[in-house]
């Protein structure tokens, strides 16, 4: 008779990996086929013709090599070139199309980022046409940069976006422009010439771009400030594409340091220009242009990181599973033979821990993905609201829009009403500037912690493996996705841009407040299901706001004002602990969708699937607990000075006669008291008196609750462990195919 | 041309698949958790039939399968971009151990109703076997339900000709084959390998196919396979020894000479 190995079978215990079915309900595109087939056909490519060129060593130089080039070809035929063009321009998916984006990075990176970004270059450089472009350029870029229609002989065009400049110019700090665009020739009535100069440093898809989209500043009074022109390859001038850059990262995409010199019509600025007082003035500025672009590209970045630790789950069980097979000592059936490495607690933490911050990563970065998806058509009509209200420029829009906050706040505490004709343009204002103020957090935000945390995380991945990690030939390319992750943190902003970034949307009032909302919202999440760890992100939650608003309103020992642009060391701390939760925050709800749909959706049993998923939320909030009480603790605590025992006044301590006094007032005193001066000054062998709380009292109160609320999380984390010694997995792995 | 493939769906072979015993009889371990894809066989069935399709203008494609619902539609992910079809589903269990009579009947019972199908110009398709168990007698009894004679099973090529006729290639024993000539429609192939390689995904054609796939699989037939009388009294895996080493630039006449040594000491 069939054999059931575990003739028990918990029904409530993780069987397989999770599948696409669950990965569709996580990040809800579960009713989204077009979504889904997507995925399939990156897929197909991704651990196809991209596993094939990393295991056959295409990432051993950095010359963009026939071989490499021969991916381009791919990502046109299956579709992923063209899921960044709208209908129009020859696109196939319908609607915003972040999401889709992000399921492209997160497959290719699945396998390798290189591929991902050589991919979505392509997107990042039409990015400044798409969002700010003029209709003209839009239609006639979007459409050269589709791929060949079945029958049609053309190549599609590609472009590569160029902001970063050599030192001492654009990087971090983008606007340091050395960049310049001077009036080459503007004769009477007719389009006035440009002349572009500029250089980039490390600038993706290089290698064979037909376009550029370039940063530049004015170079002549009669140009006011900076803007973004569209560079061809063929235009007058020169176009030297550059040497290439000897990277050690993302070898699967071409990367140099381009020089242009063109001459250029005026048409090419992006977005267009109108001429004031004899002047061009660009209608929009090159910072205004990358605002819009990165706000959505970086998630798919933040993305690629997160897929690396997803996909090193496999083969690092699979590493500690083999581990001992083929030793002469160790006999098949064995406790070593069939367990290996997954006997040892250890091992197995380590994995739930990879697992758990991989799981909070994709969470956040899909989350903020669907963010954008919801906040492009609601832009789209703002957009048309404003210009309707003939408000201009971004200071008298951000008024504009300010004066919707009010019903906006308010909006949160009732049920969505109805929009009626008379309120459906206020209702949509109200739900944009909602909308914007959470996907304005979420970007950097993914970007930064799941890239930056990401990065470490992998150095832990391949540990697991020993020192396979650390080969070519470790599977699933690990020890690629490691450095690669480096890279993750870096292009597209670096941590500290994101940082940067975070600070000042993080404290935008209608962001707090949804915040406020979504701490309710975990506390009655816990209520349900309290194994989801749900409480400590809420009471994490908690400590956070009070830290921040503490420190936005206190000075260090000195009386500087701590909450401060300057004071990076306190508002990007508290940024970096803000992460942890918006991820573990994201990770509980997704958990909770998934347990609701795999409800409804009968014949799949995946309730093991979904207790499984509920540990590892758990364990992350721990994680994320324990970082935010130690980043909001040093910075509450930090900043004051601690009492010392030659305090002219004494504070904080007791003199030995003073107390001996006090004694006939309250007897036994001074048994109590221990931080005394006795009368030779001698005193206990410490820094100084122990500081007190004084008026952080209700910090201790709240980092006490919250430290006692890790309660139960580490048994989640051992029951998870059971789960992994037991789940079944793939005897091989999936790719190269 | 009018060519209906019949295709079940089957786990991915890179997963473990381990027989287990279940209320319902025997199964395969956590089956309905792991990735599923269209049977290999009947996959090269479909693409020998877009392909076929392709050729002659008025072909309609049809393919007919039996398997949970909502594992179908996993695989329709991917399916629909390989090649233009219209889906018939029908909602049921599809594992090794159903019993191919009923499997049959009803696979048989989905074609009749088809709505525009003209049976005259019937190509009947599937895989000469399968890679569940492997039965490879399913295809063979449809056929026969809808009294189709002319039969080819392992089927490697099919030359059209001008009048209508065509020529089959079977494979037979020896590593040899067997051509044949056949007058018209209607006849049934049972593939085996085929000649096409697995088409790229496009998810253009995927999108365009999902019209007509998502409502087939909304109102998928679903049936209930009984199984009266059948029992099994063992069951299990065909025994593999998988022993691996990896060398680097290895000539491949070594790599033939290493096997053969392999093979005769065996
Ligand atoms: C492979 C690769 C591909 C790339 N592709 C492109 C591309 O296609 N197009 C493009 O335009 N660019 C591209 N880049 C450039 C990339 O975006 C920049 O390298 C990145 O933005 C950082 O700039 P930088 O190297 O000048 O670092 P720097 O500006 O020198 O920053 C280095 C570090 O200094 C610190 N720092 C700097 N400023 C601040 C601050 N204000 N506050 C606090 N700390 C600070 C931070 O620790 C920061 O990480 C690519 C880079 C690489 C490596």
């Amino acid at each position: 008779m069939a054999t059931a190995i575990d003739s028990r079978v918990q029904e409530d215990v993780l069987r397989t990996l999770p599948g696409d079915a669950v990965r569709q309900m996580q990040w809800r595109f579960a009713d989204r086929y077009d979504l889904q087939m997507l995925v399939q056909a990156v897929r197909e490519v991704a651990r196809g013709p991209v596993a094939r060129l990393v295991a056959g060593g295409a990432r051993q130089t950095h010359e963009w090599t026939p071989a490499k080039n021969a991916l381009l070809e791919e990502f046109d035929s299956s579709g992923i070139t063209a899921a960044f063009l709208d209908a129009e321009s020859g696109g196939y998916l319908a609607g915003p199309k972040n999401l889709a984006l992000a399921l492209i990075a997160f497959e290719l990176a699945w396998v390798d980022a290189g591929a991902a970004t050589a991919s979505l270059a392509g997107c990042l450089a039409l990015s400044p046409i798409h969002e700010r472009g003029t209709a003209e350029q839009r239609a006639h870029y979007m459409s050269l940069c589709a791929p060949a229609s079945p029958g049609e002989v053309r190549k599609p065009w590609r472009g590569a976006f160029c902001l970063t400049e050599p030192l001492p110019y654009a990087g971090v700090d983008t606007g340091m422009l050395g960049g310049k665009v001077s009036i080459a020739e503007w004769k009477d009535g007719e389009e006035p010439v440009l002349q572009v100069e500029k250089r980039g440093r490390f600038i993706t898809n290089m290698g064979f771009a037909n376009f550029v989209t370039a940063a530049v500043d004015s170079g002549d009074p009669r140009i006011a400030g900076s803007c973004m022109v569209i560079l061809e390859d063929g235009d007058p001038g020169m176009f030297d594409r550059g040497s290439v850059t000897r990277k050690l990262v993302h070898q699967l995409s071409s990367t140099s340091d381009p020089i242009f010199s063109l001459c250029v019509p005026a048409s090419r600025i992006v977005g267009g220009y109108t001429v004031k007082d004899g002047r061009i003035v660009p209608n929009f500025n090159h910072s205004d242009i990358i605002e819009a672009v990165f706000a959505r590209t970086r998630v798919t970045v933040a993305l690629m990181t997160s897929a690396k630790l997803l996909s090193a789950v496999e083969p690092i069980i699979r590493y500690q599973r083999n581990r001992f097979r083929g030793a002469e000592q160790i006999k098949a059936g064995s406790v070593r033979y069939e367990q290996g490495l997954q006997q040892r607690e250890d091992a197995l933490h380590r994995v739930v821990d990879l697992w758990a911050m991989g799981e909070a990563g994709a969470a956040l970065g899909f989350a903020a993905a669907r963010a954008f998806d919801e906040l492009d058509p609601l832009e789209k009509e703002k957009d048309r609201l404003q210009t309707e209200a003939g408000v201009r420029g971004a200071r008298a829009e951000a008024k504009w829009l300010k004066g919707v906050w009010p019903a906006a706040a308010e909006s949160l505490h009732r049920p969505a009403a109805v929009a009626t004709a008379n309120n459906r343009d206020k209702d949509v204002l109200v739900r944009y500037v909602l909308a914007d103020s959470v996907a304005g957090v979420l970007c950097p935000a993914a970007k930064l912690w799941n890239t930056g945390t990401g990065a470490n995380a992998m150095r832990e991945a391949l540990s697991l493996m020993g020192g396979y990690g650390i080969t070519e030939d470790c599977p699933g390319f690990l020890t690629y996705k490691w450095m690669d992750a480096q890279l993750e943190a870096t292009y597209e902003g670096p941590e500290s841009v994101q940082r940067r970034n975070l600070i000042v949307t993080m404290t935008n009032d209608l962001f707090l407040a949804q915040f406020g909302v979504w701490m309710v919202e975990m506390r009655r999440i816990a209520a349900r299901r309290p194994s989801t760890g749900a409480c400590i992100v809420a009471s994490a939650m908690k400590l956070w706001m009070w830290a921040l608003h503490h420190l936005q309103n206190s000075s260090d020992a000195d009386g500087t004002k701590l909450y401060h642009s300057a004071r990076q060391g306190v508002t990007f701390r508290l940024a970096d602990a803000l992460c942890w939760l918006l991820a573990s925050r994201q990770q509980i709800l997704d958990t909770m969708e998934l347990e609701e749909k795999a409800a409804a959706n009968a014949g799949e049993d995946l309730q093991g699937t979904v207790s499984f998923m509920a540990d590892l939320c758990h364990v992350q909030a721990a994680r994320a607990a324990g970082e935010v009480g130690r980043i909001c603790a040093e910075l509450v605590y930090g900043y004051n000075r601690h009492p010392v025992w030659d305090d002219p006044e004494h504070k904080g301590c007791f003199l030995g006669e003073e107390l001996e006094a006090w004694e006939a007032y309250a007897p036994g005193i001074t048994a109590y008291a221990l931080d005394v001066i006795q009368a030779d000054g001698s005193h206990p062998e410490k820094a100084g008196p122990c500081a007190q709380c004084g008026e952080n009292s209700a910090f201790q109160q709240l980092r006490n609750r919250l430290d006692l609320c890790l309660t139960g999380s580490q048994l989640a984390k051992d029951r998870a462990a059971r789960a992994l010694a037991t789940v079944m997995i793939p005897e091989a792995p999936d790719y190269p195919r | 041309m009018h060519i209906v493939v019949c295709g079940g769906i089957v786990p991915d072979p890179l997963q473990t698949l381990e027989p287990v015993a279940t209320a319902a009889g025997p199964g395969l371990k956590n089956e309905l958790l792991l990735p599923a894809i269209l049977d290999p066989w009947a996959g090269c069935a479909l693409h020998e039939a877009a392909h076929l399709a392709k050729q002659c203008e008025g072909s309609r494609v049809w393919l007919v399968s039996l398997g949970p619902k909502a594992k179908l539609q996993q695989v329709m992910m991917s399916l629909a971009q390989k090649a233009p079809f219209e889906l018939v589903a029908l909602d049921g269990p599809a594992h090794g151990f159903t019993d191919a009579h009923e499997t049959a009947a009803l696979l048989a019972e989905a074609i009749v109703s088809i709505q525009g199908l003209d049976r005259g110009r019937l190509l009947l398709f599937g895989g000469w076997e399968s890679a569940s168990r492997g039965q490879g007698v399913t295809l063979q009894m449809v056929g026969e339900r809808l009294g189709i004679a002319d039969q080819f099973q392992g089927v490697d090529r099919i030359t059209l000709r001008d009048d209508g006729s065509f020529e089959v290639m079977e494979r037979v024993e020896g590593g040899r084959h067997l051509v044949s000539w056949c007058t018209g429609p209607p006849a049934l192939l049972g593939w085996a390998t085929g000649e096409r390689a697995e088409p790229r995904n496009d998810p253009q054609m995927g999108m365009k196919n999902m019209r007509t796939i998502m409502p087939a699989l909304q109102k998928a037939t679903p049936v209930s396979l009984a199984a009266e009388g059948l029992s099994y009294h063992d069951v299990r895996l065909p025994l593999q020894q998988r022993q691996t080493r990896i060398v680097k630039d290895m000539p491949p006449a070594e790599i033939a000479l290493e096997i053969f040594d392999w093979i005769a000491n065996d």
